[in-house]
């Protein structure tokens, strides 16, 4: 099933704002996750677990270091 | 066709005891050896400082100071120990093994004594084994020990690796008892991702942070529900849970996950560090030193490790 761009975003908000608190508002497409939102090694693969739930998309390890900003994660569910 | 013990009793933990290498290293110390600092090993593993052991202390000799303390705090006397075992994974030398040695230094004259290696979940396996085999009429009192120096496996140039491990040594007697204070153990492994944590040029400790992470905090709290469900435990009845102090992080996703929100969860790990089969009984005995576990409280524990491998069950407090 495909997830449109905002229903993604959306989506990434809900499972950030629950893993680190940050405001929803606060993720958009140009942030990167480890300079812009605070985002460490660890809850990365919190979103990726949480992302997978949500989008049915697995996410695995070795492509969470290509994951830079919330797009490349867009990019990564819809392709 | 043969004659065995008949013997259908339960076991249960008799007492617990603990050592600690008197060397506390803070993160400010490790902020002298390699570029990292308080903030970032506090928030990526919980840590604030650890016991590092000196020359003079041994897996052995750790695991004798461990177990002599169960000894003495359940009234035993080493006479009355038929069956000693070492979780560890930290000798230096495999042979001759750690537990006879641990024996023959507490005065404990010929019990089975033998090793187990099953990394971080050694002392959930080892407390496994001790049950079955007083519940069998193998022994009647064991001494289970847990003991690690894993600073002699870290590569302390490793910012990844040496901020986490630690040593130290836990203890429990496990004696026969009328009712049954310590449940089935549920215990598994996945050979498959032996190479997710492994010793690196047979020399350091490695982790694939990531991929062991997503394993604990995705996978674990399932073998830890059947251990509940196994010994007819609701979560609701949980006094307290006591999972491998690996990471504060995966202590605490685990234990969200249990539907025990009543339940102490152990945070040894912020003052002992990641001591491997020793971080359970450790956590235990010091929780109920500080009279956190009062008797009577039930217990679940849930070790995991190199293997991968991971066991658990609960316990109830002597």
């Amino acid at each position: 099933m495909a997830h449109s761009e905002q229903e993604i975003l959306a989506g990434l908000g809900e499972i950030i704002e629950e893993i680190v608190g940050t405001e929803p508002s606060e993720v958009t497409p140009e942030k990167s996750f480890v300079d812009d939102l605070d985002i460490d090694s660890l809850s990365m693969v919190e979103i990726a677990v949480a992302a997978q739930d949500k989008f049915g998309v697995e996410i695995p390890d070795d492509r969470l270091k290509d994951l830079k900003t919330v797009q490349d994660v867009i990019n990564f569910i819809q392709k | 066709m043969f004659n065995v013990p008949s013997t259908p009793g339960g076991a249960a933990i008799r007492s617990f005891g603990e050592f600690q290498p008197s060397n506390v290293v803070t993160n400010a110390d490790l902020e002298q050896r390699v570029e990292t600092n308080d903030e970032w090993i506090q928030s990526r593993v919980g840590i604030k400082e650890r016991r590092i052991a000196g020359p003079e202390d041994t897996v052995v000799s750790m695991a004798v100071a461990a177990g002599g303390k169960a000894l003495a705090s359940g009234g035993m006397s080493p006479e009355d120990i038929d069956l000693v075992i070492v979780a560890t994974c930290t000798v230096q030398d495999q042979i001759p093994n750690a537990a006879a040695s641990v024996a023959a230094r507490l005065g404990i004259t010929a019990p089975g004594a033998f090793d187990v290696n099953a990394a971080c979940a050694g002392f959930c396996y080892a407390l496994g084994v001790a049950a079955d085999a007083v519940r069998a009429g193998s022994a009647r009192n064991v001494l289970v020990i847990g003991s690690e120096k894993l600073s002699d496996w870290v590569d302390w140039q490793d910012r990844s690796t040496c901020v986490i491990f630690a040593d130290g040594a836990g203890a429990a007697v496990v004696s026969a008892s009328e009712e049954h204070g310590i449940g089935p153990v549920v215990w598994g492994s996945s050979g498959d991702r032996a190479d997710k944590i492994f010793l690196r040029e047979g020399k350091y400790l490695y982790q694939e942070g990531q991929a062991v992470f997503r394993w604990t905090t995705t996978e674990l709290y399932k073998v830890a529900l059947e251990a509940l469900e196994r010994a007819g435990v609701q979560p609701s009845e949980l006094t307290a849970f006591v999972p491998h102090q690996a990471n504060l992080r995966i202590v605490e996703s685990i234990a969200r996950k249990l539907g025990a929100p009543q339940a102490l969860v152990a945070r040894d790990i912020v003052t002992a560090g990641n001591t491997s089969s020793a971080s359970i009984p450790l956590a235990l005995s010091r929780m109920v030193g500080r009279g956190e576990l009062p008797s009577g409280s039930i217990v679940l524990t849930l070790g995991f490790g190199a293997g991968l491998v991971y066991a658990a069950q609960v316990i109830r407090v002597p």
